[in-house]
C-alpha cells in the first residue's frame, strides 16, 4: 500500500527536531540549512508549520529538469535526484511551488522519504509529521474543518 | 571535532577588535562546555573583586556540547560574568534558538570585553564576525530591537539583546534572545548594558557532528520515548506546579508571610490554559515545548507575547497578593519587552509592599498606595523599574539593597542578594540548605531539591527532615552543573537523569567519560563557581537564609510551626564537600579536581 508523509499544522510545535534528524541523516551532522525538511516559524502569531516536499504526483520539478535527472522511485513513490545526471541548474528549486528542493554541492538536493522510512516523523514527538497511507493522508485537514464546525456548534448550543 | 564548533570568538569592544581562538579540548573535558567552560575563564582571566559593572569584567555567552544536536531539549546557551545584583558568579541560562545558530555559525562561545565607546552589536554570519553601531537600535525594548534586526538583516538571524532595562544597568536586567526567551537571573543584562553591548544577531549554515552518530541516535529516541511523560508540561506549562506547591503550603505568599495563597486557583497553570493561552511553543529541539504563548485580549491590561511561567506568575501573583491573572500577565509581558528578570521584579515589589505595610516606606516615597494586592501598582511600576523612573529607580536596585536603604533588611527574602523564587524552605528544609550554599544566590535551577521533597516519585524525601538532605543537596547541584554545561534543558531532569546524559555526552564527544568522571566534572564546576566567590570576598556568613526561614515558624498549612534548622545541615553540607568549617573548598578536595 502506497505510504505518503503528511503534515497536520496544528500539532507542530516548533521545535525542529524533524530538521535535526533529516540533516543527520543526508548530510551527516546536525545541520538545519542542509535539511530537507524546514519548519517555518511565524513567533508573533503563533504558527509553526513543516514544510518537505509533497512528492507530487505530477512534479514540476520532474517536468522542468533539462537532465532527466529527477526520476520517481517505484517502492516509495519518491521523487529522487540521480546525481550523476543532475547539472545544477536548480530549475527544479525555481519549479517547485513548496520551496523544497535545496542545492548544495553543486546538486539538486530533495527528501527521498529515507527509503521509506522518514527520520523525521520518528523524531516528530508531537505526531505534526506523519508517514501514512493515501487515504488517511487527507484526515487532518478533515479534521481541522469539523473541529471548527464542531466549536460554532458549541457556541450556537450555549448561547 | 565532534560536538563542540572548535572555536571562541573574542570581543573587546573598547579596542573594536576581534580574535578567534580555538577551543582547548582538554579543559572542555574538564568543565563539559557552557557553564562550567565559561566559569573556568571569568576565574582565569577576571579579578574575583572587579565591580560587576566596570570595564574589567567580562560577559560570556557560551553554548555546550549538546547545544544544536538532537538531544531533547538542547537548545540551552549560558551568560557567565560575575553578576550585577549578586557581585557573585553568575550563570543564567536559556533555550529557543540563538545557542544553536552560534553553534552552526562555528562557536561555541563568545567572550565580550572592554566598554564600546557607542551603543555598539555584534553580526555574525558564519565566518564574517563584524561589530557595527547600535545607535538605531539603542533605546528600544526587546521585541523592537529584534523586529528591526530581522528587517535589516533577515528573518534567519537569531538574536539577543538587550531592553531599556539593561541599557539603564536595572540590577536584574536580563539578556533576552528570539524576543521570550531570558538569561533571567542575578543581572546578567546589566553587565551587558555596562559594556554598551546592544545586541549580538547570528546566523549559521554549518553544522554539529557527534562521534558515534548511530549510537547518539539510539540513546537520544530513548530519552525523547522517557520524555513523553512530560505531557503535563505540554499541557498547562511550568505553572502547572502552582496548585501542586500551594497543596503543599509553600508557595510563598505576601513576600513570604504565608505559604498558601487564597488566590492561586486563578494564576494557576489550568487558568492560564484557560484563559489566555493561544497555544504552546518549543525552545529548539525540545519534546516538552513548555512555552507559553499568550494573549490577554480585553481591558486594561490587554497585550499579547509569552508566559508568564511558573516562577513568574507567583513573583508577579502570589507573592505580591495579586490574584489578577491579567494584571500579572500584562507585569510580565513588561519584563520580557523591557528585558528584566519577572522573579526578582516580583519579590522587590513584593518587599516594598511589606515595607510600606509596616510604615518603613510612605505613600510619598512609593507615589502610590503600595499595599499587597494593587496589580495598578505593580503594573506601573514595571515600566518605572525598566526605565529607571521615579520610584522604580529604587526598586531596580533589587529587594536586598530596598530593605537596607529603608532600614528593614531583615525583609529581604534571598541570599547573597538574590531574591528567592517560589518554594518556601520551611516545607522543603533540604531546598533551604540548597537556596543557603547556592553559587549564585538563592535560585531554584541550581539544585532543584523540590523535586525530591515535594513532588512524588520514588526517591521522595520526607521535606520537614535533615536527615540525607546535605549528600541529596550535593549529588543534584553536582548533576545540575555537568546537565546545565552540556548545553540540554533541567526540565529533561524530570523523566531523565545521569546515566542518559551520560550515553548522550559520550556518544557525541567521544570522550570515554564514565559516571564518576561526568559527576566529578560537575563537582569541579560547583568548586570553582565557589573558589570564584571566595575571592570576590564571599565566605560563610552568606550561607544563610533570612530570619523569616530560620526563626518565624510558618503560620498555616501542611508546613505549619516548621523553620528550616540550616545549622543542622550545613556543617554536614561543608563536610561532604570536602571543604573546612568555614566552606573553603580544602587543598586535598582542590587537588582532587585538578583544581
Amino acid at each position: 500500500m502506497a505510504r505518503v508523509l503528511t503534515i497536520d499544522p496544528a500539532k507542530c510545535n516548533s521545535c525542529r527536531l524533524c530538521e535535526l534528524a533529516c540533516s543527520q541523516g543526508h548530510a551527516n551532522a546536525y545541520r538545519p540549512s542542509r535539511s530537507h525538511v524546514r519548519v517555518a516559524i511565524y513567533p508573533d502569531d503563533a504558527v509553526y508549520f513543516p514544510v518537505v516536499c509533497m512528492q507530487c504526483d505530477d512534479a514540476p520539478c520532474v517536468v522542468v529538469c533539462p537532465s532527466a535527472a529527477l526520476v520517481r522511485h517505484s517502492g516509495t513513490n519518491a521523487v529522487l535526484v540521480v546525481e550523476e545526471r543532475c547539472v545544477g541548474c536548480r530549475m527544479c528549486a525555481l519549479a517547485c511551488p513548496f520551496g523544497a528542493i535545496s542545492y548544495w554541492d553543486g546538486k539538486a538536493r530533495k527528501c527521498d522519504l529515507c527509503g521509506g522510512k522518514p527520520e523525521c516523523v520518528r523524531f516528530c514527538p508531537p505526531g505534526a509529521l506523519r508517514f501514512e497511507s493515501e487515504e488517511r493522508s487527507t484526515e487532518p485537514t478533515r479534521m481541522v474543518f469539523a473541529n471548527r464546525l464542531r466549536d460554532a456548534l458549541k457556541e450556537v448550543s450555549t448561547s | 571535532m565532534n560536538a563542540y564548533a572548535g572555536t571562541t570568538v573574542r570581543v573587546d569592544l573598547s579596542r573594536g577588535r576581534i580574535t578567534k581562538e580555538s577551543i582547548d579540548l582538554r579543559l572542555a573535558r574538564a568543565f563539559v562546555g557552557g557553564r562550567g567552560l565559561g566559569t573556568k575563564i571569568i576565574y582565569d582571566e577576571i579579578n574575583p573583586k572587579v565591580d560587576p559593572l566596570a570595564s574589567a569584567n567580562k560577559l560570556i555567552l557560551a553554548a555546550g556540547p549538546l547545544t544544536g544536536t538532537s538531544a531533547p531539549s538542547g537548545s540551552r546557551w549560558m551568560a557567565i560574568t560575575k553578576g550585577a545584583l549578586t557581585s557573585a558568579v553568575a550563570c543564567s541560562n536559556a533555550g529557543g534558538d540563538f545557542g544553536p545558530e552560534l553553534k552552526y555559525a562555528g562557536y561555541d562561545m563568545i567572550i565580550v570585553e572592554g566598554v564600546a565607546k557607542h551603543p555598539a552589536m555584534l553580526v555574525i554570519d558564519d565566518d564574517s564576525v563584524e561589530l557595527c553601531s547600535a545607535h538605531k537600535l539603542w533605546g528600544r525594548n526587546v521585541h523592537a530591537t529584534e523586529d528591526l534586526l530581522h528587517e535589516q538583516l533577515g528573518r534567519d538571524f537569531k538574536c539577543v539583546s538587550i531592553g531599556p532595562a539593561g541599557e539603564r544597568l536595572v540590577r536584574f536586567a536580563s539578556i533576552m534572545n528570539d524576543k521570550n526567551r531570558a538569561a533571567g537571573r542575578s543581572g546578567v543584562g546589566a553587565v551587558m548594558g555596562s559594556k554598551k553591548l546592544k545586541a549580538i544577531a547570528v546566523r549559521g549554515s554549518g553544522g554539529v557532528t557527534v562521534a558515534d552518530p548511530k549510537r547518539f541516535r539510539a540513546v537520544c529516541l530513548d530519552a525523547l520515548k522517557k520524555l513523553e511523560g512530560t505531557e503535563g508540561l505540554r499541557l498547562y506549562g511550568t505553572a502547572s506546579l502552582v496548585n501542586v506547591i500551594n497543596e503543599r503550603g509553600v508557595l510563598p505568599t505576601r513576600n513570604f508571610q504565608s505559604g498558601q495563597f487564597e488566590g492561586a486557583e486563578a494564576i494557576s497553570g489550568e487558568a492560564i490554559a484557560e484563559r489566555i493561552l493561544i497555544r504552546n511553543r518549543a525552545c529548539f529541539g525540545c519534546p516538552i515545548a513548555c512555552g507559553r504563548v499568550t494573549a490577554v485580549k480585553n481591558g486594561k491590561y490587554a497585550g499579547s507575547g509569552e508566559g508568564p511561567e511558573y516562577e513568574s506568575i507567583w513573583a508577579l501573583g502570589a507573592d505580591v497578593g495579586i490574584d489578577d491573572l491579567a494584571a500579572a500577565t500584562k507585569a510580565n509581558y513588561i519584563c520580557n519587552e523591557l528585558g528584566m528578570d519577572p522573579i526578582t521584579a516580583g519579590a522587590t515589589v513584593a518587599c516594598a509592599m511589606e515595607l510600606y505595610e509596616k510604615g518603613a516606606i510612605t505613600e510619598k516615597q512609593a507615589g502610590c498606595k503600595l499595599s499587597f494586592g494593587n496589580a495598578d501598582a505593580l503594573v506601573d511600576l514595571m515600566t518605572k523599574i525598566g526605565y529607571r523612573r521615579g520610584f522604580g529607580n529604587v526598586l531596580a536596585e533589587g529587594a536586598a539593597r530596598v530593605a537596607r536603604k529603608f532600614g528593614k533588611p531583615e525583609l529581604f527574602m534571598g541570599v547573597k542578594k538574590q531574591e528567592f523564587p517560589a518554594y518556601d524552605a520551611r516545607g522543603a528544609v533540604g531546598m533551604g540548605l540548597q537556596y543557603a550554599t547556592s553559587n549564585r544566590g538563592a535560585c531554584h535551577v541550581r539544585g532543584y531539591m523540590v523535586a525530591r521533597e515535594l513532588l512524588d516519585g520514588e526517591q521522595k524525601m520526607n521535606p520537614f527532615t535533615t536527615r540525607g538532605k546535605a549528600a541529596a543537596t550535593i549529588a543534584v547541584q553536582d548533576l545540575t552543573a555537568a546537565l546545565d554545561s552540556s548545553g540540554i534543558c533541567l526540565f529533561t531532569t524530570f523523566a531523565i537523569g545521569a546515566p542518559e546524559l551520560l550515553a548522550m555526552l559520550t556518544a557525541a564527544t567521544g570522550f570515554d567519560y564514565d559516571l564518576d568522571e561526568m559527576l566529578r566534572a560537575g563537582e569541579r564546576i560547583w568548586n570553582l563557581e565557589r573558589l570564584f566567590n571566595q575571592r570576590a570576598g564571599l565566605s560563610r556568613k552568606d550561607d544563610t537564609l533570612p530570619k523569616r526561614l530560620l526563626a518565624e515558624p510558618m503560620p498555616a498549612g501542611p508546613a505549619k510551626g516548621k523553620t528550616v534548622p540550616l545549622g543542622k545541615m550545613l556543617p554536614e553540607y561543608y563536610r561532604l564537600r570536602g571543604w573546612d568549617a568555614e566552606g573553603r573548598p580544602t587543598r586535598t578536595k582542590l587537588a582532587s579536581l585538578g583544581l
